[in-house]
């Protein structure tokens, strides 16, 4: 009787775990749409104990400063907030010598000051309103948050920056199919191929200081490695805590599990 | 004893109702109740959305086919049977049936149905398409297929000219 | 039972025994949690009620503690939430417990609903302690939906917009209803606002529920596997240490599952849309609820009616409401019950089948399946478990707690 039915318990357990996975993965698949889904890559900061790769986020930071910040704004980060990419202090002041940001005097008239460390990344137009009407209706989106905001972000990013195909390499029917104009940017990841966003990148669009060789496909990974980082720049510090709350609780479970033995052992 | 219970009741309701009212939409709310847009640079064929009450407005510039489409479908194939005809009225009674203005909310559960913008998909019926349950509108706005129970709703809106046309 | 028990315990410490004369606080807390005879039998089904006590519990002193850093306005919701995520000391595991917690604190009370319907535990006399717990699911539902809301991403807002219109299905007075929860004439800061507030409030009522729970729990005691009610001394043991240590160990064992998804999975049962913020103007491809509401959202989806969807949805848990009367069976616990077992189980399923459904777009072959499987969920309730219980030919009882475990242990 007992052997029947404590298996029976945790049978019940373990099918309701599977399928409780099985709904998430689910609702992650929907998430990517109809458009094939971005190839899986490795990257330094994946798994358990995965960290950022401080010289690739630099050299992304390096990418979205000369390429993406003419349109995209990254309001949620700091300047202050590279210092955790290994610059210093005076680095980041260097870094920002020349960039302004909108302010009031002391006779509350605007003006535009130095920024200072504790500033927020400047955005490239003032409003939404004002970056939707310098491109065409649609403003570009912020990127602060855009990994964690697209299923496989990181995957997605990548396939994303290096997934144009020129109009001239279509075949007919994806023309047909898409109704692609000669002027349309055709990107094989973005849900409906037909992105605003012409093709930002290509080889050697930006030059490396530490002399890595700027192809298309490592600025792709650079400049994703640094939105991840910029996404959720907690993570190492996530990840860390992790191992020893876990470590923790499996002590503590497992002598909760010797003292629930030896207070049950009369009864059993 | 009666009278005491009834009155304490009275009394109990009126105290009530402040509290339940207070939910209500505030007077600064009240007052973006009314909306005025320029419709002289829609092209036709083209369409805006305006926000009004918070609320996404359709103004669709038609086409004389989107017109003639509208106009032929046969009462009977409607969920909700309506005429064109009506739906292109503004409050004056003055019909013009070029331009079609109506709330952008799908009558099923509140989504923004897509076919304002020259990409979008317009579903099955040449209209609006709403992603959320898979709603499809006729270039009338009408309900043709999917779980919306009614047509897009047409709110009171009147030309105060050939260009101006002001909602609510 | 818990009135027949013991007599006063005497303590010896002096303040103690000073307070409890006047206060018999301790009283209290040494007969319902220490001397407390619970059935000796139980199984780690009967860890999740504690489990979901603690989880209650960490979703409110993370709640409180987030509170103290958000802002319930349109402009400044989003960023309030990602300035506790990347500014406010360790601010990102406060908001990573609780936007996990809310997950398995439901994932806790599924397990609990589902071991109380497995054994019969709704049945006489702990009908009100069924009920109640009801009750306290239905808080849990309202709360985790408004809180959903407050980070004003997409799926913040259009989440809300559509489960606030579900009111708008009611005749004649939807509209002045779906205005009236609104505030305004759609979802906006009005709504955030007061959705904050009630969300701020609305797990204080489910303490209080709780404590009623408990309460009618302790009247008759706890139903336990066999479902046959304990007959004297031998059936039963004190509650501590024997289930204080047991539903610690339970508690530590869930709490590391937990602990795998808020550090290294945090946002896996989140959805992407969520960290796009909020536009009124453009609709999601695909609005998804929470995971836990999916069986419920694939219901309301299932009926080609509005009106009637809605209906059908608020029913599902309307149905629960009167559960201890639909089953006419006279065992309570499903282990002695040969055929009804396995339509349990099918109810299981059915569930998870219904939750897929939800997730899917309503399209293809998901709209025929979530239709069927809502035929079932209905079906099970009013037409199988009240025939079933009639014509079903239970398994013999053994004549005791204490006897069905010495007869397991001779095995």
């Amino acid at each position: 009787m007992r052997a029947m039915r404590k298996p029976f318990a945790r049978k019940f357990l373990v099918s309701g775990a599977i399928a409780l996975a099985a709904l998430a993965t689910g609702t992650v698949a929907i998430a990517a749409g109809g458009t094939e889904p971005p190839p899986a890559n490795k990257w330094h900061f994946q798994g358990p104990f995965g960290t950022f790769d401080r010289a690739a986020a630099q050299r992304g930071y390096q990418v979205y400063q000369e390429v993406c910040a003419a349109c995209h704004s990254l309001r949620l980060v700091a300047y202050r907030n590279l210092m955790d990419l290994g610059l210093t202090e005076n680095q980041v002041k260097g870094l920002i010598k020349d960039i302004t940001v909108p302010d009031l005097n002391d006779d509350g008239a605007p003006i535009d000051r130095p920024a200072r460390p504790s500033d927020r990344f400047k955005s490239p137009f003032p409003n939404l309103a004002a970056a939707a009407a310098a491109n065409n209706g649609k403003a570009p989106p912020d990127l602060s948050v855009m990994i964690k905001a697209r299923a496989n972000g990181a995957d997605y990013m990548h396939a994303l920056l290096t997934g144009y195909v020129p109009y001239d390499k279509l075949t007919p029917e994806q023309i047909k199919e898409f109704d692609v104009k000669k002027d349309d940017n055709f990107n094989k990841y973005f849900p409906g191929h037909k992105i605003a966003m012409a093709a930002p990148l290509s080889d050697d669009k930006v030059t490396y200081a530490d002399g890595t060789k700027a192809t298309l496909s490592q600025q792709a990974s650079d400049v994703t490695e640094f939105l991840a980082w910029a996404a959720e720049p907690h993570m190492e510090d996530r990840k860390r805590t992790g191992v020893r709350v876990i470590l923790f609780l499996l002590a503590l479970a497992g002598l909760m599990y010797a003292v629930k033995r030896v207070v049950w052992a009369d009864k059993h | 004893m009666v009278a005491t219970g009834a009155l304490g009741a009275v009394g109990a309701a009126a105290v009530a109702w402040p509290f339940i009212n207070n939910l209500n939409p505030a007077a600064d709310t009240l007052a973006l109740s009314t909306v005025e847009v320029n419709v002289t640079p829609i092209a036709v064929g083209q369409a805006v959305t305006v926000k009004w009450r918070g609320k996404p407005v359709f103004i669709r510039h038609r086409t004389e086919a989107e017109i003639k489409e509208a106009e032929a479908v046969p009462m009977s194939q409607l969920p909700d049977p309506e005429t064109d005809n009506k739906r292109v009225t503004d409050t004056a009674k003055k019909v013009r049936p070029e331009w079609l203005i109506m709330i952008g909310v799908c009558t099923h559960l509140g989504c923004v149905p897509l076919g304002n913008k020259p990409g979008d998909p317009k579903g099955e019926y040449g209209g609006w398409f709403c992603p959320c349950h898979g709603s499809s509108y006729d270039t009338s706005g009408r309900i043709r297929k999917g779980p919306a129970p009614t047509n897009l709703v047409i709110p009171d809106y009147l030309f105060t000219s050939d260009s101006l046309v002001r909602i609510g | 039972m818990a009135s027949s028990h013991g007599t006063p315990p005497v303590f010896n410490n002096k303040v103690i025994a000073w307070v409890d004369h006047r206060l018999p606080i301790f009283s209290y807390i040494e007969k319902e949690y220490h001397t407390f005879p619970t059935p000796r039998n139980f199984n780690y089904f009967w860890n999740f009620g504690a489990i979901a006590t603690v989880m209650l519990v960490l979703m409110i002193a993370t709640g409180i503690v987030l509170a103290t850093n958000y802002t319930p306005h349109v402009l400044m919701a989003f960023d309030a939430v990602e300035r506790i995520d990347r500014d406010v000391p360790q601010g990102w595991l406060i908001r990573d417990l609780h936007m996990n917690g809310a997950s398995f604190f439901f994932i806790a009370v599924y397990i609990h609903i589902f071991r109380g319907m497995y054994y019969g535990s709704y049945k006489a006399p702990r009908e009100l302690l069924w009920m109640l717990g009801v009750v306290i699911f239905l808080l849990m539902m309202a709360t985790a939906f408004m809180g959903y809301v407050l980070p004003w991403g997409q799926m913040s807002f259009w989440g809300a917009t559509v489960i606030t219109n579900l009111f708008s299905a009611i005749p004649v007075v939807g509209e002045s209803i779906v205005t009236w929860l609104w505030g305004g004439f759609a979802v906006d800061n009005p709504t955030l606002n007061r959705f904050f507030a009630l969300h701020y409030l609305l797990p204080f009522v489910i303490v209080a529920v709780v404590a009623l729970h408990v309460v009618a729990l302790h009247v008759h005691g706890s139903n336990n596997p066999t479902g046959i009610d304990v007959k004297g001394p031998q059936d039963t043991v004190p509650f501590h240490p024997y289930y204080t240590m047991k539903d610690g160990f339970g508690v530590m064992v869930f709490l590391i599952i937990f602990a795998a998804f808020v550090f290294f999975a945090p946002d896996y049962l989140g959805h992407p849309d969520n960290y796009i913020p909020a536009d009124p103007l453009v609709t999601p491809a695909h609005i998804v609820p929470e995971w836990y509401f999916l069986p419920f959202y694939a219901i309301l989806r299932a009926i080609p009616d509005k009106l009637g969807g809605v209906l059908a949805m608020f029913g599902a848990i309307a149905v629960l409401f009167i559960l201890p009367w639909l089953d006419t069976s006279r065992v309570r616990s499903c282990t002695f019950r040969p055929i009804y077992k396995w339509f349990m189980m099918l109810l299981v399923v059915d569930v998870i089948v219904l939750g897929i459904c939800g997730s899917k777009p309503a399209e293809g072959f998901w709209v025929p399946l979530s239709q069927l499987a809502t035929l079932y969920y209905f079906a099970h309730f009013l037409v199988l478990l009240p025939i079933l219980g009639k014509i079903e030919r239970p398994l013999p009882l053994p004549p005791s707690i204490a006897d069905s475990v010495l007869k397991k242990k001779a095995v």
